[in-house]
Order: C-alpha cells, then sequence, then structure tokens
C-alpha cells in the first residue's frame, strides 16, 4: 500500500484509455464532447440499475447473505442489460443529432464519421465504467493497510486494475461492433456484443479465483479486438501499410510527410 | 473550449478540499448571510433554518445584482469600477493568503512573512494588472480560474451543509428567472451593454476568445458597431452579470464557475466516495454542453446554472444513496458490471 501501488494499479488501469484520449480526442472538442455523452449514458444506465437494485434489496431478508449475494448477481445481469439498452439508445440519438448537426454547421459533410462516433462513445462508455469500478480502490491504496489481512487475496488491487483495463478495452470493442451492427442491421452481432459482456461479467463472479476470470477476459478482449478492427475497415493490408509508414491516406490526414 | 477552465476550476477546488482539511472543518462560524444554525434538535427545525438561509442569501443576491444594474443604468461606472477593483483586491491578496497559509499548514512546511509577503504580493499585483487591465490571456484566464476556486472554497467552507444545497438550487431557479424574464436584472444588463455597444467588466467574466483583449482596457470606450454581427454567444449567470456581442468566442460568467465549482467541491467534502464526485462532473459537464447547444439553436444570452445544477443536483442525491451501495457491494465482491 504505497505511492508505487498508487501509480502502479492506476497506469495499467487507466493507460491504454488516457493514451488513446490524449493521441486521438484530445485536440477535437466535438469527439471531447460526444465522449462525455457517452460517459453520461453509461452513468444513467448505471443508476436505473442501482435503482432497481436498491429496491430489490430493500423488499428482501437484509440477514440472509445468500439472497443478498443472489441479488447482487441480478443487479449484474439487470446492470450489464441496461448498459447495452443505454448504448442502443445512445445510437439511435447519435443517429437524429448528425441530421441536426449537419443542419448547423456550415460545411457540406460531416464533421464526425459514424465510425469515429462508435469509437469515441465506446471509450465514453469504458472510461466512466473503468474510473467507477476502480477510482474508490486507487484512493485506498493510497493509504495505510494490509490487504486481505483477513485471508482473503493478495493480489485484490492489482486483479482489480488488469480487470479494469480489460473492460476499458472491452467497452470501446463493444462500441465499435454495435454501432457497426446497428448500422448493417446484423442483430445476430449485436446479440453476440450482448452476450460476451454478460459472460465477461459473469466471469468475473468466481473472484478471487482470478485464473478463472481474468485469463479468458484477456482472450475475449483479443477476439473482440480482431473483430473490432475488421468491423472498422482495418485488413492485414492497412495494418502493414501503417506500421512501414507508407499509408498515404494516413499522412495525408495527420499532414505528415512521407 | 469551456471544458478545460471548468474541469480546471473542479479539479482545483476537489484537490483542495481532498488534502487541506481546513475547507471541510465547521467550526461554527458562518457568513453573515446565513444566520440561522444548522446545530438544530430535529429535522424539521434544520430544514426551515436552511430554507430561511436560503432567502436571505438569495435576497443579498438579488439586491445586489439589481443595485448594479441601476448602477451601470445610470452610468455610475467610476462605482462599479472601484467596486470590483476591492472585490479582487480582496480574493487576490486575503484569501489567497489564507490558502496559502492553509496550505503550508498542511503539509507542515515552515516559512517566514517576508517571502510570503513578497509571494502574495506579486501574485496580487500581477492578478490586478491581468484582470482590470491588459495581460496575455492565458494569465488572465488562470487567474479568473484561480479566484473562481478561491470564492467556491470560501462558499464551501462557510456554507452550513443543507443551506449549501437548497441555495444551489434556488440560485439556479433565480438565474434562469433573471436571464429570461423581460424585466430580469441580467437581460436588463445585457440589452443596457447592447444599446450602448459597451463591452462589460472583465472582472466578473470568463471569455475563451482572442477578440476581447481589444475591448479589454476601458469600457466607457464605445466599441466599434461591427460588432454586431453574427454570433452573440453568451452565457449569462446571476452572480455576475455578463456580457455582449462578441465576434467569436464563449463567455462563462465568474459566479458559474463558482457554483459548478461548490456542487462538485461539496461532492468530494461530504463522504470519502470519490464516485459521487466523478458523477457530479460529468453531470455539470453534460449540462454544459446542452446549454452551450441551446446557445448555438437560440444565439442569445442564457442562463449557464439552471441545466447544470440541476444535473449535477440529481446525480449527486442519486449516486450517493442507491450508486454507493450497489458499487461498494461490487466491489467487496470484486464483481464487475
Amino acid at each position: 500500500m504505497t505511492a508505487s501501488v498508487f501509480f502502479g494499479c492506476t497506469f495499467i488501469a487507466f493507460g491504454p484509455a488516457i493514451a488513446l484520449f490524449l493521441f486521438t480526442i484530445a485536440r477535437d472538442p466535438l469527439r471531447v464532447i460526444f465522449l462525455i455523452a457517452g460517459a453520461f449514458f453509461w452513468l444513467c444506465s448505471l443508476l436505473l440499475s442501482s435503482l432497481v437494485w436498491f429496491i430489490t434489496v430493500q423488499i428482501s431478508n437484509k440477514e440472509s447473505s445468500s439472497q443478498q449475494k443472489g441479488l447482487l448477481i441480478f443487479g449484474v445481469v439487470l446492470s450489464v442489460l441496461l448498459q447495452e439498452t443505454c448504448r442502443f439508445g445512445y445510437y439511435k440519438l447519435l443517429k437524429k443529432a448528425n441530421e441536426g448537426l449537419l443542419m448547423l454547421s456550415a460545411e457540406e459533410t460531416m464533421p464526425i464519421s459514424i465510425r469515429q462516433l462508435a469509437y469515441v462513445s465506446g471509450l465514453g462508455f469504458g472510461f466512466m465504467s473503468g474510473a467507477f469500478s476502480m477510482v474508490n480502490i486507487l484512493a485506498d491504496s493510497v493509504g495505510p493497510g494490509t490487504i486481505g489481512i483477513h485471508g482473503d487475496s493478495q493480489h485484490y488491487f492489482l486483479s482489480s486494475a488488469f480487470m479494469t483495463m480489460a473492460i476499458v478495452l472491452l467497452h470501446m470493442f463493444w462500441g465499435v461492433v454495435f454501432f457497426d451492427s446497428c448500422e448493417k442491421q446484423h442483430w445476430w452481432s449485436l446479440a453476440v456484443v450482448v452476450i460476451s459482456h454478460l459472460l465477461v461479467s459473469c466471469l468475473t463472479f468466481q473472484n478471487p479465483q482470478y485464473v478463472g476470470s481474468l485469463v479468458p477476459t484477456y482472450i475475449i478482449v483479443f477476439l473482440l479486438g480482431l473483430w473490432a478492427f475488421f468491423c472498422s475497415g482495418g485488413s492485414l493490408r492497412n495494418l502493414k501499410l501503417c506500421l512501414t509508414c507508407k499509408d498515404k491516406d494516413f499522412l495525408l490526414a495527420n499532414h505528415r510527410p512521407r | 473550449m469551456l471544458f478545460v477552465p471548468v474541469t480546471l476550476c473542479m479539479v482545483v477546488v476537489v484537490a483542495t478540499i481532498k488534502s487541506v482539511s481546513f475547507y471541510t472543518e465547521k467550526n461554527g462560524q458562518q457568513l453573515i448571510y446565513t444566520p440561522f444554525t444548522e446545530d438544530t434538535d430535529t429535522v424539521g427545525e434544520r430544514l426551515l433554518n436552511s430554507v430561511l438561509n436560503t432567502i436571505i442569501m438569495i435576497s443579498v443576491i438579488v439586491v445586489m445584482t439589481i443595485f448594479l444594474v441601476v448602477l451601470y443604468k445610470y452610468r455610475c461606472y467610476k462605482f462599479i469600477h472601484g467596486w470590483l477593483i476591492l472585490s479582487s483586491l480582496m480574493m487576490l491578496f486575503w484569501f489567497s493568503f489564507m490558502y496559502l497559509g492553509e496550505v503550508f499548514k498542511t503539509y507542515n512546511l515552515a516559512m517566514d512573512y517576508p517571502t510570503v509577503a513578497m509571494i502574495i504580493w506579486n501574485f496580487g499585483v500581477v492578478g490586478m494588472i491581468c484582470i482590470h487591465w491588459k495581460g496575455p490571456l492565458q494569465l488572465q484566464q488562470a487567474y479568473l480560474i484561480a479566484i473562481s476556486a478561491l470564492m467556491a472554497l470560501v462558499f464551501i467552507k462557510y456554507l452550513p451543509e443543507w443551506s449549501a444545497w437548497v441555495i444551489l438550487g434556488a440560485i439556479s431557479v433565480y438565474d434562469l428567472v433573471a436571464v429570461l424574464c423581460p424585466k430580469g436584472p441580467l437581460r436588463m444588463l445585457v440589452e443596457t451593454a447592447q444599446e450602448r455597444n459597451e463591452p462589460i467588466f472583465p472582472a466578473l467574466i470568463y471569455s475563451s476568445a482572442m477578440i476581447w483583449m481589444v475591448g479589454m482596457a476601458n469600457p466607457a470606450r464605445h466599441a466599434e458597431p461591427t460588432n454586431q454581427d453574427t454570433g452573440t454567444f453568451c452565457l449569462i449567470s446571476a452572480y455576475n452579470p455578463l456580457a455582449l456581442t462578441m465576434l467569436r468566442g464563449v463567455k462563462l460568467g465568474l459566479g458559474d464557475f463558482i457554483f459548478y465549482s461548490v456542487l462538485v467541491g461539496k461532492a468530494a467534502a461530504t463522504g470519502g466516495d470519490w464516485n459521487t464526485t466523478l458523477a457530479c462532473f460529468v453531470a455539470i459537464l453534460i449540462g454544459l454542453c446542452l446549454t452551450l447547444l441551446l446557445l448555438a439553436i437560440f444565439k442569445k444570452a442564457l442562463p449557464a446554472l439552471p441545466i447544470s445544477i440541476t444535473f449535477g443536483l440529481v446525480f449527486y442525491f442519486s449516486t450517493d444513496n442507491l450508486v454507493r451501495p450497489f458499487m461498494d457491494n461490487l466491489a467487496a465482491h470484486q464483481f464487475y458490471i
């Protein structure tokens, strides 16, 4: 419980997200607005699910711990479903807003494409989800104490950090795949997104057996990352051009010489 | 655009609240504007006292705003200038001296009076020059953020708990009324300034644009009539009367900064939960987005407080009471949603 734990866990959990934000979103105020709106929608979904959970807890038997655990599991499943519903709602709102934005702005073309919106909104969801899961834990890690003094796992902070990083990246990938499947009306891939979210959350019920939850989660991160990459127009050829700095469109868009 | 200064102000206030315990200690001292104590026996009495405190505070603000508008209408510019200079003097010298003292106490740093005098003197004088005369835009923006944060910290310290929440609600209602009603004092101020083609006092508004530097020197000087064209973008707040037709750039009253920071600071002060603070922060930023959107649609002066403060209050109470137990339970079992 030292500063090194604090900084280590912060950078593990939020490093990729902050890097993505700084390099791709921070310069463009429109993207920042949509990021914050995405975070807001995630927050609304959390509020609704907490409300339902709170009501069920109040009318239940507070003494029985197995019932409370069952209610918590119900809360988790409900929250996941509500999050995906809010993502769908955000998608619908963005489609409507696209037309409005086009009217307001002086230019002919859209200032921001639906794919960029998918990425930005997914990252917004991810930021908020990660922050809500991790910030209290980080604040506690700065102070004095011993982890797992009552026999719990010693790796609480580290596993939380890794799980949070996975969740942030997953939200981003889910955002991209979700919006893409809504655009192309592929409802089966939408269902796969929802099911993978449920799967990841349900895997965490095994904590503190971290092997059972973290390893499959990272496999899902990798697979969804690949899927999102191909969904958003990536391909092996694109990747090769990008990595060898020969992609003309990318260089032009970033005003860099060859 | 406006996110960065609003975020910075809130970050400064939250960081101070979390580290310097002075601003969360209650020692029974209250402002004279909130004379009723909240140390009562019953809940009903406490509620009544906080409502009475709010009524007094809002009436003081209404009276001061009307006084300012009357002074502006009858062209008593020197009086207004003197008033603004005195209040910014107090903020820049006295409050920042107190703040520095508390920071030194918190981190147990030894300091001597001559060094502090040098620091405060330089800070204050450069601040006065930047705000009331000419200076680099970013330095002026930094000073305005600093005094908003200091004012918000004073409010957080000296306003009693429930009164602060009721005051936040009441002041957004007042803001709505004062800016949108035809006889509202702030609307009259803006219209008078528009008729006279003058920019308004730089000490009370935060401007994000470069062009502002031209109009900063002397408000009595008539601005060029070309100021009138497209894009009148300004946001008005209750505590500070606000600006005018400008070619570019959005302006936000310092009172808006102050009350946003009061809300987030109080969320950070009460309870050790960071989730509530984050939720209020996002809610306020979304409210600001929506207000800017309305500004782009309606193109006239709009109140900046109501939407943000409403969202902020709703999210504060709901996150504190509903989301916190849920997230605490999830974290205890390490379930992720």
